[in-house]
């Protein structure tokens, strides 16, 4: 006897909870978008920011209130757009790859003031001893906050200063977010070639204290034909609207920084 | 009950036998959600809120079976009404609160497997707490969960800086600081406000 009321009040206790709820989710239905847990589905859920909204999902109901653009997901690339495109019914753009590129190469080639031992973090680093260890007060420092910032382990130090991985990089700048130097730059993936030092200080300087950086000595503008090449505040830097990616400069440039793939 | 047993009974659950750091219970959420302060302080308050409510509704529940003479199902039946319930709250903040409902996420529909929440009906109807008994060491025992994590939060905020050996990295030094945290908790062992 005793099992069946055992079972018989956990039925109904179940059944009782079970209408509850049911009429509860009538009264507190929230109307949400068919489309949206596609679009969820089709964007690759890292919450990377790099679309410049907080999260997938919040860009995700943007674009499907018609407040973004599709293929704003650099992480995501060609293959999300067109999903998203298929979900909102409309074409697709070519969405172009972009990656971060650090701009510096100098790392253990160049100097340090002093040798630090604190915390290892570019930020903490940077607090001390005027801007850092290193010599240079633009270049990388090496202690890797991009490296922690990367949702998508493509960054690495490598002899001293942070590199990126392209066929891993999204393109979704976290790490240019994170660097306290702003060393960080977008550049296209299929493209060509990239300047790797930030330094803005006169040649003589520069020389000075880093193998590995742009004296601003003109060369690469005067080999390139395209004009794709300027020297701006002691700084070689390239346009890629122009940029063909003839390696001329790459050849030219006697501190052998700008690197192409 | 008087004053006295309540702000003992507050007192007791918050410190002295806090459900995570002297009972152990809710453990889970407290690993894994103590990375960050802010989360683990949205988590503290939903799993407070769930606790409050929950000792509330299982000490109806709970008259009911010992009126039936079920004592025995009581862990099923409690189950049951904590998962109702946190899905009742889910769809609630999920109307009328959306931000607070983004800002949980998965943690919400976790609260339903915090042992802790378990444990402080069970407890309940042990210790055989009043309505009113119930209820404040429900939502007390909350704070005390809320206190722990947002302790532990803060101390493993700061461990991100540190550079333990290779084999103690990530979750090992996180479960040595958990229980260092715990030992200290111990200190509040004998603490009692009656004279």
């Amino acid at each position: 006897m005793n099992i069946l009321y055992a079972v018989l009040v956990l039925g109904v206790l179940g059944a009782v909870f079970g209408l509850g709820l049911a009429a509860a989710s009538k009264v507190f239905a929230v109307e949400q978008d068919e489309r949206l847990e596609p679009m969820l589905e089709a964007l690759p859920g890292a919450n990377c920011g790099g679309c410049g909204y907080a999260g997938c999902s919040a860009y995700a109901n943007a674009v499907i209130a018609g407040e973004a653009e599709i293929g704003k997901c650099a992480a995501g690339g060609s293959e999300t757009a067109e999903k998203m495109a298929a979900i909102m019914g409309v074409e697709a753009g070519d969405v172009v790859r972009t990656v971060a590129f650090v701009r510096c190469t100098g790392g253990d080639a160049s100097l340090k003031k002093f040798d630090y031992y604190g915390i290892s973090d570019c930020l903490a680093a940077t607090k001390i001893g005027g801007n850092g260890p290193a010599a240079c007060s633009f270049g990388c420092l090496g202690y890797g906050t991009c490296v922690a910032a990367c949702p998508f382990g493509a960054m690495e130090i490598v002899d001293g200063h942070a590199h990126v991985n392209e066929e891993i990089c999204t393109g979704c700048m976290s790490c240019a977010a994170a660097c306290p130097r702003g060393l960080i730059a977008s550049k296209p993936y299929d493209s060509k070639v990239a300047v790797g030092c930030a330094s803005k200080d006169k040649g003589p300087a520069v020389r000075a204290y880093c193998e590995k950086g742009c004296i601003g000595c003109m060369l690469c503008v005067k080999a390139c034909e395209h004009d794709a090449i300027k020297v701006v505040d002691n700084l070689a830097v390239v346009d890629y609207s122009k940029c063909v990616g003839c390696g001329a400069c790459v050849e030219k440039c006697p501190r052998k920084i700008i690197s192409m793939k | 009950m008087s004053f006295t047993e309540i702000v003992s009974l507050a007192l007791g659950a918050i410190l002295v036998e806090n459900f995570i750091l002297s009972q152990f219970l809710g453990i889970c959420p407290f690993m894994g959600v103590s990375k960050k302060m802010d989360t683990a302080l949205g988590m503290g308050v939903a799993v407070t809120f769930v606790m409050g409510v929950a000792s509330a509704a299982c000490y109806a529940i709970d008259l009911l079976l010992i009126k039936l003479g079920l004592e025995y199902m009581q862990t099923v039946a409690f189950i049951l009404v904590i998962a109702a319930l946190v899905q009742l709250v889910e769809m609630f903040l999920q109307k009328s609160m959306p931000s607070l409902y983004q800002a949980l996420g998965i943690y919400l529909p976790l609260i339903t497997t915090n042992c802790a929440v378990l444990g402080v009906a069970l407890l309940n109807s042990q210790n055989h707490y009043n309505f009113l008994g119930s209820v404040v060491y429900g939502v007390t025992g909350g704070l005390g969960f809320t206190l722990a994590i947002v302790l532990f939060a803060s101390v493993r905020e700061r461990m991100e800086f540190a550079d333990p050996p290779e084999a103690f990295e990530g979750f090992p030094i996180a479960l040595v600081a958990a229980g260092l945290i715990a030992l200290a908790f111990m200190g509040f062992q004998g603490l009692s406000i009656f004279a």
